[in-house]
C-alpha cells in the first residue's frame, strides 16, 4: 500500500514538471499554431541564469526574478528576430526555426554558462514530508502549487481578459483580428515574452529536484510536447492533466511492471490515446473551412 | 613584382626554417564540445598545457613537439575524417584522442591501417580486448570498477544486492559488465532497475529494490545527474542500506549536486587524483596528482578532473616513449608498449604485446563520502 502511494507521489512530482513545461507550449501554440521547440530552452535558461546570479551572491527570490525577466527578453528577441523576419511563411517553416532557436540557445549557454550541471537549494529544505509511509520532498508541493497556480492563471487570461480573447482571435485569422483592431505584431511579442516568462518560473521551480545544465532543454521539451499532445495542444486543462497523467503512467509502469519499459509503455498510451481521439483528451476539434 | 618576390622569399625563409626544426607532430582528436564535453574539454586544455610545458622546458631530445588539435564534437564521423586528416595531411607520428568509445572505435581504425600509435581516453575494454598493435588507452575500465566495487562489498560480507543503472551508454555499459563479473564474487543481483538519463525521480525504482527481500546494497552505475537524483530520492525514502556510486560520478560536483547530507556513506571507486590532497605522502602518485593538480588549477581557474588525468597520462606515456623512439611511429609503438611502472593520476601503467592498458585494480581508490568531503577506504 505504501508502494503505490510512493508510486503515485512520484508520478504526481514528475507530472507537475512535465505539466508546467507543456503550460509554457499554450500561449505560442494559441497565439501562432506554432509548437515551439524552444521552450525547453526557456526553461533551462531559467534554472540555469537563476543558478549563476545566485552563485554571484543575489538571494534566491531576487536571483528567480531576474532569471524569468531576463528569459522573457529572450523570448521577445526570438520572436523579433528569427519568427517576425519569416512572418507569412507557413507554419511548419516556423517551427522548424524554433528547432534551430534550441540549437542555437544550446550552444549558446554551454560558452556563457558552462558544461557542467547545477543545482540551487530547495526553498523549504530537503526534510522529506511522510504521508502514510510514503515520503514526498517539500520542492514537489512548490512544483504542484506553481503548475496549478500557472494552470488557473492562463485559463483566467485566455477567458476573462480581453487580451487573452485577442490572442485567441489572432490563431483564428489574423487578418480579420487586424480587421477588427487587434495589434497582432505585440499579440506576439506579447505570447512569446509569456511563454518565456512561463518556461523559467518551470525552471526556477524544478531545478532542486531535476537539476540544471545547458543540454537539459530537449529531454524536458520532449516529454512536456508529448503531455500537450495528450491533454490537447492549446488547452492549459490539457497540458495539466496531460503532465499529470503521463508522470504517473511512468512512475506506475516502472513500480509494476519494469523501469526498463516506463518510457515505452507511457507513449503507446499516448498514441493510443491520440488513435481515438486525435486532438487529445481536452483538445477543440477542428473544421477546416474551404 | 618586387613586394611579390619579398613575398615569396619570406615565405620560403618560414616553410625552410619549420623543415629545419623539425618537430615532432602530435595529433590529437577530442570531444572538447558538444555532448561528451565534460570529457574532452579538461582533455584537450590538459594535452594543450602539457605540450607548452614540454615546449617551454626544450622539447624532447631538443626537438619541439608541434601539436594538431581537431574539435571533433564527439561525432565518429567526424573523428574518423580528423583522423584520416592528421595521418594523411598533418602525417603525425602519433594520436591522442577519442574521447568517447565512438570517437574511440573510428580513430583506431585508420590508426591501424596507416601504423601511427595511439592512445585513446575512452572507457571501454572492447578498445583493448583484443589487443590491437598500434592501439592503446589510459582510462581504466567499467569492468574494473565493478570488480573493485565488488571486492569491497565481498569485504563488508555483502552478497545480495539491487542494482539501479542509467540508460545513457555509460550507465548501460557498467551494468552489463557488473552483471557479467558478479558471478567471480559470489554478488547475486536481487533487482535489476533502470532510469532514463534525464530523469526527474527514481523513487518508484528504489521502493522496489527496498521492498526486495534480501537486499544488503545499493549499486548506481550511471553518470551526469542521475545518480546525484538517486542519491537524493534514497535520502527522501529513509532507505538504510550502503550506497555505491560509479567512477563516473567521481567528483567535488557530485558531492554539490547530491547534498552532503544525502551523500553521506556513499560509496565509490575513483582515481587518486580526487583525493591529491588526502593521500599519504608515502603513495607513489602523491606528487604526480599533486603537480598536475596545482598546474591545471593554476593556468585554467577551474578543479581538475579524473578525464583531464586520462589525457595527462596519455601526454607523459607518449612523450616518454618518443624520448627513446624519436620521431618514427613504429619505434615509438616499441617504446610505449615497452613502458613499465609508470606513475601517472590514474594508476600506475606497466605495459605488454598482451596488455595495452597496462592497469590492475590497485589503480581504483575506494573512497566514502563523510562530512562532505571523500576519505580514503583502503
Amino acid at each position: 500500500m505504501d508502494a503505490l502511494l510512493q508510486f503515485m507521489l512520484s508520478g504526481v512530482t514528475v507530472g507537475a514538471v512535465y505539466a508546467l513545461v507543456a503550460l509554457g507550449f499554450t500561449i505560442i501554440y494559441n497565439a501562432s499554431d506554432v509548437v515551439n521547440f524552444a521552450q525547453g530552452e526557456f526553461v533551462m535558461l531559467g534554472g540555469m541564469i537563476t543558478v549563476f546570479t545566485y552563485q554571484a551572491g543575489l538571494p534566491l527570490p531576487l536571483a528567480a526574478v531576474l532569471a524569468i525577466a531576463i528569459t522573457s527578453l529572450v523570448g521577445v528577441a526570438l520572436n523579433k528576430l528569427a519568427l517576425e523576419p519569416a512572418r507569412g511563411a507557413p507554419v511548419v517553416s516556423l517551427i522548424i526555426i524554433t528547432i534551430g532557436a534550441s540549437i542555437f540557445i544550446r550552444g549558446a549557454a554551454q560558452l556563457i554558462f558552462d558544461k557542467q550541471l547545477h543545482r540551487f537549494p530547495s526553498f523549504s529544505g530537503d526534510a522529506p514530508i511522510h504521508i502514510f509511509g510514503a515520503t514526498l520532498v517539500p520542492q514537489s508541493l512548490w512544483v504542484i502549487g506553481g503548475a496549478v497556480l500557472v494552470f488557473i492563471a492562463l485559463w483566467l487570461f485566455f477567458t476573462k481578459t480581453l487580451t487573452g480573447k485577442a490572442v485567441l482571435a489572432t490563431a483564428n485569422n489574423r487578418l480579420a483580428a487586424q480587421l477588427v483592431g487587434i495589434n497582432t505584431g505585440w499579440v506576439m511579442t506579447l505570447s512569446f515574452a509569456l511563454s518565456a516568462a512561463i518556461g523559467a518560473l518551470a525552471g526556477v521551480l524544478v531545478t532542486p529536484i531535476t537539476l540544471v545544465g545547458y543540454d537539459v532543454g530537449v529531454g524536458l521539451a520532449l516529454k512536456g510536447f508529448a503531455a500537450a499532445m495528450l491533454g490537447g495542444m492549446g488547452n492549459p486543462k490539457g497540458a495539466l492533466v496531460g503532465g499529470i497523467s503521463l508522470g504517473l503512467l511512468e512512475a506506475l509502469t516502472a513500480g509494476y511492471l519494469s523501469s526498463q519499459y516506463k518510457d515505452a509503455v507511457a507513449f503507446i498510451v499516448i498514441l493510443a490515446v491520440l488513435f481515438v481521439m486525435p486532438q487529445g483528451l481536452f483538445g477543440k476539434s477542428t473544421t477546416e473551412r474551404v | 613584382m618586387k613586394l611579390l618576390m619579398t613575398t615569396a622569399v619570406s615565405a620560403l625563409v618560414v616553410l625552410g626554417s619549420t623543415a629545419a626544426m623539425a618537430d615532432i607532430k602530435l595529433g590529437a582528436s577530442l570531444s572538447a564540445s558538444g555532448p561528451a564535453a565534460f570529457l574532452g574539454d579538461p582533455e584537450a586544455k590538459t594535452i594543450e598545457m602539457m605540450v607548452d610545458q614540454i615546449n617551454e622546458a626544450g622539447g624532447i631530445n631538443g626537438e619541439k613537439i608541434d601539436l594538431v588539435l581537431y574539435d571533433d564534437g564527439g561525432d565518429p564521423n567526424k573523428a574518423r575524417t580528423f583522423a584520416t586528416r592528421l595521418v594523411e595531411d598533418d602525417e603525425v607520428v602519433a594520436i591522442i584522442g577519442g574521447s568517447t568509445t565512438g570517437t574511440t572505435m573510428s580513430i583506431l581504425s585508420v590508426a591501424e591501417d596507416a601504423e601511427v600509435p595511439f592512445i585513446s581516453l575512452a572507457g571501454a575494454i572492447q578498445i583493448i580486448d583484443p589487443v590491437r598493435r598500434w592501439v592503446f588507452k589510459t582510462p581504466h575500465t567499467d569492468r574494473m570498477a565493478c570488480e573493485k566495487i565488488f571486492s569491497d562489498m565481498q569485504q563488508k560480507g555483502i552478497t545480495k544486492i539491487g542494482m539501479i543503472s542509467g540508460t545513457d551508454g555509460f550507465g548501460a555499459s557498467m551494468q552489463a559488465q557488473c552483471k557479467d563479473v558478479a558471478p567471480k564474487y559470489a554478488i547475486e543481483i536481487l533487482a535489476d532497475e533502470t532510469y532514463g538519463p534525464q530523469d526527474a525521480d527514481m523513487t518508484p525504482q528504489l521502493t522496489k529494490i527496498r521492498n526486495t527481500d534480501g537486499v544488503q546494497a545499493i549499486l548506481n552505475p550511471g553518470f551526469g545527474q542521475g545518480p546525484a537524483i538517486v542519491t537524493r530520492n534514497k535520502a527522501q525514502l529513509g532507505i538504510d542500506l550502503p550506497l555505491y556510486e560509479s567512477h563516473g560520478v567521481a567528483s567535488d560536483g557530485f558531492i554539490k549536486l547530491a547534498g552532503a547530507a544525502a551523500a553521506e556513506g556513499v560509496r565509490l571507486p575513483g582515481t587518486a587524483l580526487l583525493v591529491a590532497a588526502i593521500l599519504p605522502d608515502s603513495d607513489p602518485q602523491k606528487p604526480v596528482v599533486t603537480a598536475y593538480k596545482a598546474a591545471y588549477e593554476a593556468k585554467y581557474g577551474e578543479t581538475v578532473s579524473t578525464f583531464g588525468g586520462y589525457a595527462h597520462d596519455a601526454v607523459d606515456l607518449m612523450t616518454n616513449a618518443m624520448k627513446t623512439g624519436g620521431s618514427d611511429p613504429a619505434a615509438i609503438r616499441d617504446a610505449l608498449e615497452a613502458t613499465q611502472g609508470y606513475v601517472g593520476t590514474t594508476g600506475i601503467y606497466s605495459f605488454s604485446p598482451e596488455d595495452h592498458l597496462g592497469l590492475d585494480l590497485s589503480a581504483f581508490k575506494m573512497l566514502e563520502i563523510r562530512d562532505g568531503g571523500w576519505t580514503l577506504i583502503d
